[in-house]
């Protein structure tokens, strides 16, 4: 983006926007640091309160993760929607898909192991009622 | 103090891995006496171990490649005729324990040290020429990351001299690698030396994605790209994407080796088929961030020595991109017969043979590329030609162990063996031979032997043939891998064979020795005057032989696929080559001893943490940190190449290029 450009876009940066000004770069990075200490500050309130129905706290806490990774990637990681950024965008997306393919693949994998696991004597099947949980 | 190290650790007692280290020392200790005599250290500091010049990096990596290919394949030697002597009860020479170490470190060594560098040392030298910029995205990184290469190198040897190697295989498979069952310094000689070389490997992946993605000629968009770039990228994603799973993997073992967890224990709640899954998610996309690359490679070579481009180049990119994400969809096929149920084994084996399918439309297009061009048959489509045969033919048993049960009865056998040697021979080594004939007189400005190196062509062959198509047989007839001595003397006649197959494979090395050797001696008479020996039709030829520090003195403009054969025809069409740009200075990085400093302490440490000397470790790590900031506060990384002396060096690019592509216009009338 040229000087000039940035002149007539001042407005129109996005939340996670890397700013050509010191002051208005800082600004971005507390915003962002707020909203992540609030939210780490808010998943260790729902795990420890009662307030919340229990079976209800860790979708509440997947939630709170997941808006956790939206603030990191917008004003730490710089990743907008903006035409530069395609890079970005498609190699988050990329790392997002292998993520995706090795956990799932990985918890597939060895929960059907785990099913088809042989009967075992007594004394083996201690070690493996831990895995179960 | 020096924990578990005692003088017990050198092998006194076994004749065998004494008598190599002892050669082993004196050749290289003769070859550092011949260095310092000759007083070339100085030279080699400056010009080459502390270079952030991509050019000289991928020298680098492929020299490391080629020395631990003989180091690998002398392993591959002993195991052959281990297994051709000890037949129906005949004991051979090596004793199990020997030959289990044997074994492991001929996988370790061919996979991470042989194959990996000789990959990634082509990869840099090669793209930032074809994409016409001045270097990688981070050229210090650049060092750093084959320094800790070199530093895997390092500990992997030195496990000859002092300690032992693993006896786990080459993938160190738990409860085996277990503190209980490997007590020995083993398999941390194994862990060591692959984590640091795999922190190497991921920053060089970091770095040249970054490159391919961010450091593009003006005007060369994605699709503009030559195939060789579009299967780096790929493979480089790989890289990023699969290298720090193996990481993990590897803390969590040395996790349970060092400090009594149990990831991957047979007790208190471990689970080692978690490693199996593990490993091979990262283990399958390694086989494709070894392949692809090659695919590329004869992507240029046949495309250049048929003059023609690339048939189905969009086909090309959409089969490699395809790969590369199926190859992360079909890990579990390296472990059919672990225990998972029918509909497991059914997806994994169908996702196995869908890969078949984007890698049968390459080979179908490089037939293509062939057919009705003008082949030149020279060393590099040689090597094409008989990676397409050999290749189909692994591709094909490949298919035939992702059925699972027809993997049920092949796993573990010497079918196996023979099938993933078929296409790493076949597949990765012969396109990375093509890709060193090819690209050899651009990195050192003189060709390469042809006769010699079709002889090698003839060799690696017929001894890959002579080889590895009895181990099919007797994988067949129930032969399993890794076995130490044979009980069954009906398979006498298949070893014996086999045995014949790896000598010719070793004529083919001295081959390709001898013909690096008479090429440099005849270096005067080979000279590449032209920059362009091959009538080449991407960026890097567009550059002198050697090219200059800076590659382009100023960046190339881009106007269609195969952009140098666009500049060469249009320069031919016009009788005259563009204008002669405005020369500016070039700021080039300093050379920066980052690298070197940095994989010593990792070397320090790697070797403490192998023999539990605590204060050592310690140091080592400071040593490697403190090496870091210290380059990060560094004030001035840039020189500055004059404008005068660019114009000097480009002037004189022109003047050879009017000859060549102009004769009519330098002749004196």
């Amino acid at each position: 983006m040229s000087s000039h450009d940035q002149g007539v876009y001042e407005e129109d940066l996005a939340p996670g926007d890397e700013h050509s000004q010191v002051l208005a770069g800082v600004r971005g990075y507390a915003v962002g640091l707020i909203l992540a200490t609030g939210l780490t500050a808010t998943s260790f309130w729902v795990a420890a309160t009662h307030s919340l129905w229990g079976p209800g706290v860790p979708i509440g806490l997947c939630v709170l993760a997941i808006a956790q990774m939206g603030i990191h990637l917008a004003f730490f990681l710089h990743i907008t929607t903006g035409p530069d950024n395609t890079n970005n965008v498609l190699a988050l997306a990329f790392g997002v898909l292998i993520v995706f393919l090795v956990v799932a693949g990985s918890l597939w994998i060895m929960a059907n192991m785990n099913a088809n696991m042989m009967p075992m004597p007594m004394n083996q099947m201690t070690n493996l009622q831990m895995q179960h949980g | 103090m020096l924990g578990k190290l005692t003088l017990a650790a050198i092998p006194f007692d076994e004749p065998i891995p004494l008598a190599t280290s002892v050669v082993l020392i004196v050749v290289i200790g003769s070859l550092l006496t011949w260095i310092t005599v000759k007083g070339y250290w100085a030279y080699l500091y400056r010009e080459w171990f502390t270079s952030v010049d991509h050019k000289r990096i991928g020298v680098m990596y492929c020299l490391l490649a080629l020395v631990m290919l003989l180091r690998g394949f002398a392993d591959a030697l002993m195991m052959r005729s281990q297994q051709a002597m000890a037949i129906a009860g005949a004991p051979g020479y090596l004793p199990p324990e020997h030959y289990d170490q044997i074994f492991s470190a001929h996988g370790t060594i061919m996979i991470f040290f042989t194959a990996m560098p000789f990959v990634i040392g082509l990869m840099n030298f090669v793209l930032p020429l074809q994409l016409g910029v001045r270097d990688v995205a981070f050229p210090t990184l650049n060092s750093v990351s084959f320094w800790l290469t070199a530093s895997g190198v390092l500990l992997i040897n030195v496990s000859l001299v002092i300690g032992e190697f693993a006896r786990t295989g080459w993938l160190a498979y738990p409860p085996l690698s277990e503190l209980k069952y490997s007590p020995g310094v083993g398999v941390d000689y194994y862990l060591w030396s692959l984590q640091i070389a795999g922190v190497g490997t991921l920053l060089s992946g970091i770095n040249l994605v970054t490159t391919i993605l961010k450091m593009r000629a003006p005007g060369m968009t994605l699709t503009r790209m030559p195939v060789f770039c579009w299967t780096s990228l790929a493979s480089n994603l790989l890289i990023v994407a699969a290298f720090p799973i193996l990481t993990a993997t590897f803390a969590m073992l040395s996790l349970d080796r060092y400090l009594g967890f149990h990831f991957f224990t047979d007790d208190a709640g471990g689970n080692s088929m978690m490693y199996m899954n593990l490993i091979w998610a990262w283990g399958h996309p390694e086989v494709y961030i070894l392949i692809l690359p090659s695919f590329g490679i004869f992507s240029e070579v046949i495309s250049t020595f048929s003059g023609k481009p690339l048939f189905g180049y969009r086909s090309m990119i959409a089969a490699t991109m395809a790969i590369c994400v199926l190859s992360f969809l079909v890990w579990l096929h390296h472990f059919f017969t672990m225990g998972a149920g029918a509909d497991v084994n059914a997806f994994f084996g169908i996702t196995t043979m869908i890969i078949a399918v984007p890698t049968g439309v390459k080979v179908f297009n490089w037939l293509f590329t062939m057919y009705g061009g003008r082949v030149r048959f020279t060393v590099p489509i040689w090597w094409s030609l008989s990676f397409m045969v050999t290749f189909v033919i692994g591709g094909m048993t490949g298919v035939l162990l992702a059925v699972p049960p027809a993997d049920f009865v092949l796993h573990n056998s010497l079918f196996l063996v023979a099938h993933f040697h078929n296409v790493i021979i076949g597949g990765v080594l012969f396109g990375v031979f093509a890709g060193y004939t090819y690209w050899f007189p651009k990195a050192f400005g003189f060709t390469l032997h042809e006769g010699w190196g079709k002889a090698a062509v003839f060799c690696w062959t017929l001894g890959f043939y002579l080889a590895f198509m009895p181990l099919y047989v007797l994988g067949l007839m129930g032969a399993t891998r890794r076995m130490q001595h044979i009980d069954d003397p009906s398979w006498t006649p298949m070893l014996y064979v086999a045995m014949v197959g790896a000598l010719v494979i070793a004529a083919g090395i001295l081959c390709l020795v001898i013909q690096l050797v008479v090429s440099i001696r005849d270096r005067d008479n080979r000279r590449d005057l032209t920059g362009d020996p091959w009538d080449g039709r991407s960026l890097e030829w567009a550059t002198p032989s050697p090219p200059p520090v800076f590659n382009f003195a100023v960046m190339p403009n881009v106007e269609g696929e195969e952009a140098y054969w666009g500049i060469k025809r249009t320069a031919i069409e016009q009788q005259r080559l563009a204008d002669e740009p405005q020369y500016e200075a070039i700021e080039m990085p300093h050379n920066s001893p980052t690298g070197v400093i940095t994989a010593f302490f990792a070397s320090v440490m790697g070797f403490a943490m192998i023999w539990h000397i605590w204060w050592m470790v310690i140091l080592g790590a400071l040593g490697a940190f403190a090496t870091f900031v210290w380059f990060a506060w560094r004030d001035e990384d840039e020189y500055e190449i004059p404008a005068e002396e660019v114009a000097r060096i480009d002037r004189e690019r022109r003047r050879v290029r009017t000859e060549v592509l102009l004769p009519s216009l330098s002749r004196p009338a």
